[in-house]
């Protein structure tokens, strides 16, 4: 008698636990042939806003990590995903691309973590500045973190294009309420799986799943999102402005409708991270 | 060693009395005015199409100084016409340093016309000639010489990436540092390679339009800098025309908001500069006499015309009697009057619309239950002035506590512990500016870091430096002016 396989219930990471949507609703997954794979929590606009109040919780223990810790802990989510990039492989090749595209595509995911795990102590040093005013004033930038950003995931590349937005925000210091690619969300639920065994505080990163035409209007209007990092199309973009507008939120818009080359090197660094972050002046006399 | 200060043994003053007056000192040079000011546009003065002028006045006398062109959409067009012309056959492939030879030039001649400029902004706007002429003109010209520097530089903003200039850059800004905004904006937009039109505003578009003439002697090619004033519509149709790539704005929060939503649908680059509601944070162990120094700047710089002004002091409790009382003493000595006067602390404010808003938000404070002092001194009759003002008794509820004033009125809260001012500070939606006052240095430092601010003066206020980038948290906007952050708004980055 053959054995019966375990299958697994897809749950969302949200505040450092694995969860189902509020609303108890899932939407059924199929894979490239049809056949059903899973159930996949489809989160409400109330999910949405009590990830936000995860994130708010532990932004500020996050950003007052040290860089060099929080680099440890981004290289560390490379190590939990290279450990397990053949299941990665597989829920990416659910969509219907080939193992190899899917493989390669996970790959350049785990570089990516590891490209911005190097950045955690270094992007200060490009973007700061000390200034030399005329007066007697030792004058300094410095960057912050902007707090809580949201992340919409475009449908393709459903790792990759996840990972691109997510890094950049958390290298810095900021909390991170992401959807993931409403077609193909699988790879998101091991996404989340892998930064809950990375050291990462619980709440840095939170993963919904479900309809973005659902969640848009709230991720627009979120009073404690501070800024929008998406890849979405023209229509979307437009009421995500609107709604940014009422609190003069931060928009980082790239448009889903033409390619984004997810794989080129011009889709990380720091001006990536130069996006989410605030510059903060000060001016601290000098005398004795 | 006695106390200098308690409550039984106040600090000696000096009182004089009213046996010595200040003599009049005003300002007479010759301001080289016109009586009818064109749009600037493609590198000449040129009537607006409908042949439509308003009447720009001098606020401290309410008398006309001069007509100016009122710029439809039809004139902003063209005027974006001649940007893109501009950027495509000259600008926009002129080496770097040749640009930066042409923002030297501009801000040397800004020097060479210092003073006619100044007392131009002065008649024009209200603020005292001795802020036109020692800090609003030779910061504008500061600057230009700042970016001449860099526009053959670029390429060192954004290591690893390729930089461009955006195109043509549509620029609106607000009346209370005319000159200064627009060399804000002007420069950093020219050394990246960009084309601009800019707005100013309504009330004070003389030295935008004298800024012009300055183009002109510089012999910068046509259509670069392009100036139509006008009002509000003038600016939506910069904003919104097609041409411009790029948005810069300095102003208000609500129409800050009311621009994002119109540019929604919109691909353009955009910066804000807009309110605030700064605290100015006195903890116990400040040097109070330079405090009391850097309150009264804070709040009564340019009239309180300003974004950042420290518009809500906080005191610590143990010393709120004492400064408060070194508060009073030292405002009752400033002078508030004719701005063209050399002496004059405080000039007129900006516009009739400005003092309604102004006279209307301290009724409120007044109605609400804040304790009100101002020195009653004597206002002149004619013209727009407003004593300097400072309430006590304020609650963080009240509209003199949220909302942003602009005028010179300052609201005193007090805290106990840092966490409390923190607390307080940053229980506001703006996040423009912030000031501390303390001997301590790491205090400054953690302060710092704490307070959700863009610029953060520790024992000073009111200081700007064309290497130091300024710009909001929050509802203050977003963007930064000023210094290689500023600069790097202007350029697109692939």
């Amino acid at each position: 008698m053959t054995r019966l396989l375990i299958t697994k219930t897809p749950k969302c990471y949200v505040g450092g636990a694995f969860i189902r949507s509020e609303s108890g609703r899932v939407a059924p997954l199929h894979d490239a042939s049809g056949a059903f794979f899973a159930n996949i929590p489809q989160c409400t606009r109330k999910d949405l806003r009590n990830a936000v109040e995860a994130a708010a919780k532990a932004g500020p223990g996050w950003a007052k990590r040290s860089a060099f810790n929080r680099g440890q802990i981004l290289y560390r989510l490379a190590e939990m995903m290279e450990a397990r990039s053949g299941e990665l492989t597989e829920a990416v090749a659910l969509g219907g691309t080939s193992k190899a595209e899917a493989s390669r595509e996970v790959a350049a995911s785990i570089e990516r973590v590891v490209h911005y795990a190097g950045w955690t102590d270094k992007y200060e040093q490009i973007l700061g500045s000390v200034n030399p005013v005329a007066s007697t004033h030792f004058n300094f930038t410095v960057t912050e973190p902007m707090g809580i950003i949201g992340v919409i995931a475009p449908d393709d590349s459903p790792l990759l294009a996840l990972v691109s937005l997510i890094l950049p925000a958390i290298t810095s210091g900021n909390c991170v309420v992401a959807l993931a690619s409403s077609t193909q969300p699988y790879p998101s639920i091991l996404l989340g799986e892998m930064l809950a065994t990375s050291d990462l505080p619980g709440g840095v990163v939170n993963l919904l799943t479900g309809l973005r035409s659902e969640m848009l209007p709230t991720f627009a209007t979120h009073e404690h999102l501070r800024a929008l990092s998406v890849a979405v199309n023209a229509a979307d973009r437009k009421t995500l402005k609107l709604g940014a507008a009422e609190s003069v939120k931060r928009v980082n818009l790239l448009k889903a409708e033409e390619p984004i080359d997810w794989f080129s090197d011009k889709r990380q660094g720091v001006e990536e991270i130069r996006a989410l972050i605030e510059f903060k002046t000060t001016w601290h006399p000098v005398g004795a | 060693m006695p106390k200098t200060f308690s409550k039984t043994n106040p600090a000696r003053e000096l009182v004089f009395g009213d046996l010595w007056e200040f003599d009049p000192a005003p300002e007479t040079a010759d301001p080289k005015l016109k009586k009818r000011y064109d749009l600037f546009i493609n590198g000449s003065f040129v009537p607006p199409r409908a042949e439509q002028y308003f009447a720009t006045i001098n606020p401290a006398h309410e008398t006309k100084i001069a007509d100016i062109a009122l710029a439809d959409a039809s004139d902003v067009d063209v005027a974006c016409k001649a940007a893109q012309k501009a950027f495509t056959g000259v600008w926009g492939k002129m080496p770097g340093k040749e640009r930066g030879k042409y923002l030297y030039r501009i801000a040397r001649l800004l020097q060479d016309h210092a003073r006619e400029f100044a007392i131009a902004e002065t008649l024009d706007g209200g603020k005292p000639i001795k802020e036109s002429r020692d800090f609003d003109i030779p910061m504008a010209a500061a600057h230009f010489f700042y970016h001449a520097g860099w526009a053959d530089k670029l390429e060192h903003l954004a290591p690893g990436r390729q930089v461009a200039p955006h195109g043509v850059v549509g620029q609106v800004i607000p009346w209370n540092f005319p000159l200064l905004m627009l060399a804000w904006k002007i420069a950093p937009a020219l050394a990246a390679g960009n084309c601009v039109v800019l707005k100013p505003a309504e009330t004070t578009s003389i030295t935008a339009l004298k800024f012009g003439e300055i183009c002109q002697e510089a012999g910068l090619p046509n259509g670069v800098v392009n100036i139509v004033s006008g009002a509000t519509e003038t600016g939506a149709a910069v904003i919104q025309h097609p041409l411009t790539m790029k948005v810069a704005f300095t102003g208000s929060t609500e129409v800050g908001k009311s621009i994002m939503r119109s540019l929604a649908g919109t691909d353009k680059k955009l910066t804000m500069e807009l309110g605030g509601k700064a605290a100015n944070i006195v903890f116990d162990d400040a040097p109070l006499d330079q405090a009391v120094e850097g309150i009264v700047n804070g709040i009564f710089f340019n009239q309180g015309h300003v974004c950042c002004a420290g518009s809500r002091l906080l005191v610590q409790e143990s010393i709120a009697d004492e400064v408060l009382a070194k508060l009073k003493r030292r405002i009752a000595v400033l002078r508030v009057g004719d701005p063209m006067d050399k002496n004059t602390d405080l000039g007129a404010i900006n516009s009739r619309e400005q003092l309604t808003k102004i006279t209307e938000l301290v009724k409120s404070g007044v109605m609400e239950g804040a304790e009100k002092y101002d020195t009653g001194c004597k206002l002149p009759a004619k013209g727009f002035f407003f004593r300097p003002t400072i309430f006590t008794n304020v609650s963080m509820s009240h509209r003199i506590a949220r909302e942003e004033i602009f005028g010179p009125v300052l609201g005193i809260l007090t805290f106990r512990t840092p966490e409390e001012a923190v607390e307080k500070a940053n229980n506001t939606p703006y996040g423009l500016s912030a000031g501390v006052w303390t001997d301590k240095g790491s205090r400054i430092l953690k302060m710092s870091t704490l307070l959700k601010a863009g610029v953060v003066w520790a024992n000073t206020y009111n200081k700007f430096d064309p290497t130091s980038p300024f710009g909001g948290y929050k509802e203050s906007g977003f963007g930064r002016e000023g210094g290689k952050q500023g600069l790097l708004e202007y350029l697109k980055v692939a």
